[in-house]
């Protein structure tokens, strides 16, 4: 087996992990990390279709890897989004979660809410 | 096995181990600690997939940027933990979406396998017309000549992001200042670090900004390491973070796609189509166009992580 097939085969099983972990944690940090996972598992199957567009001279297919390099870029973003609207669901509720049936705090009790 | 293979299926153990760690972890902080890890290990497998640029990114962007702004939201939601540990789903759920789960890997593991060993590439046609472009580094020509207008929505998707974090303050924030106000001193050795390594780190983030026109580099990752120097410094508290309605910090941030997408328009009427770069001069254009990008990506960065403006603006 290649080392190409074999950072394939954790991109998938890279996939799988991050998938149980966004169904099954509650806590949205948690789910944020997990999506990630799911992403760079994604990127890494990514990887092997480059590595096996290995043609004229080069090692790589150059275009799976800018897609990839736009796609890091663009998680990142999704990211910073997530966390701002976890951040602001704690400081408006006072919890962290995304069940439907926990009680929110008294409306004004947030730390800085309007 | 040579030593080369051994070493592959190590990486690809320790990268699974860690990466099973931040989901199974016991504690949001610890998860997300090893989330930085597991991002820094990535980085080593793509170096084995001959993908440097990429290996660059992952490790400045995937795992160092992502690890601040992780780290510094887990700090900030421990007192959410405090609280009784909330119960995930029933064991049965787990059951269902562990299976799930389990189904959807092997799938793709199957898929990874029956890849025949030469696969469709477009790498003949990217080297074909790279001395075209100037640059030496096909993945830079992807990114800049081939495939700009993907690049130029990557730059609006970072704006946007932006003013969807800045959108969460409260309303009597809006236009202030995130994070909390500069009261104490710096902190000495965190400042004294911050003192050395920026220096040295700017230089780095230039220059590999620079040499990403020929070789692994370019603009995200050179632009990811400055980035990092700024938060270090204002993580030193050295310096401050701008405020939000700050003109030229407005203008830093949209910088980068406004050059873009001007030099696009540019193209229909001086080379004759949409991205199109004038014949003779395309590497001065695209390093240009470059330059603005990493203005934009360094300072689009930091802004993403401080988060929502928490101070009132001065007036």
């Amino acid at each position: 087996m290649t080392s190409a097939t074999l950072a394939g085969l954790v991109g998938a099983a890279l996939v799988g992990l991050g998938l149980y972990g966004v169904i099954v944690d509650p806590q949205p940090l948690r789910k944020i990390l997990a999506f990630n996972l799911i992403g760079s598992g994604v990127f890494l199957v990514f990887g092997i279709v480059a590595r096996k567009g290995a043609a004229a001279g080069l090692q790589s297919d150059p275009v799976p890897q800018a897609m990839v390099i736009t796609g890091i870029v663009v998680a990142f973003a999704a990211s910073a989004l997530a966390v701002a609207l976890t951040l602001r669901l704690f400081e408006q509720t006072g919890r962290a979660t995304v069940r439907p049936d926990v009680e929110a705090k008294a409306p004004g009790a947030g730390a800085d809410s309007e | 096995m040579s030593v080369l293979a051994a070493l592959d299926v190590g990486l690809a153990c320790v990268v699974f181990a860690v990466a099973a760690w931040t989901v199974f972890a016991p504690g949001a902080f610890a998860a997300t600690v090893g989330y930085v890890v597991y991002g820094l290990l990535l980085s080593l497998v793509w170096i084995r997939l001959f993908a440097v640029d990429v290996a660059l990114t992952e490790a400045a962007i995937g795992s160092g940027v992502t690890g601040v702004l992780l780290i510094g939201a887990a700090a900030r939601l421990r007192g959410a933990e405090a609280t009784p540990p909330e119960e995930g789903p029933s064991g049965s759920t787990r059951l269902v979406a562990a299976c799930l789960c389990v189904l959807v890997a092997a799938a793709l593991a199957a898929v990874v396998l029956l890849l025949p060993d030469q696969g469709p590439t477009l790498a003949p046609q990217a080297m074909e017309r790279l001395p075209e472009t100037g640059l030496g580094n096909p993945v830079t020509a992807v990114l800049i000549a081939y495939r700009s207008f993907d690049t130029v929505l990557e730059k609006v998707v970072l704006v946007l992001a932006v003013v969807g974090v800045w959108s969460l303050a409260a309303d009597r924030y809006w236009g202030g200042a995130p994070g909390e106000a500069r009261a104490e001193p710096p902190e000495p050795t965190l400042a004294f670090f911050a003192q050395v390594l920026a220096p040295v780190g700017i230089l780095v983030g230039v220059h590999v900004f620079w040499v990403g026109a020929d070789e692994p580099g370019g603009a995200f990752q050179g632009g990811a390491i400055l980035a990092a120097m700024w938060m270090i410094l204002m993580m030193a508290r050295l310096t401050e973070a701008p405020q939000s309605n700050a003109i030229r910090l407005r203008l830093a941030l949209v910088a980068g796609p406004v050059v873009f997408l001007a030099a696009g328009v540019a193209g229909v009427a001086v080379a004759g189509g949409f991205f199109a770069y004038p014949a003779g001069f395309e590497k001065p254009v695209i390093l240009f166009i470059e330059a603005f990008m990493v203005l934009s990506i360094a300072v689009t960065l930091p802004m993403l992580v401080a988060g929502p403006p928490r101070r009132e603006p001065r007036r």
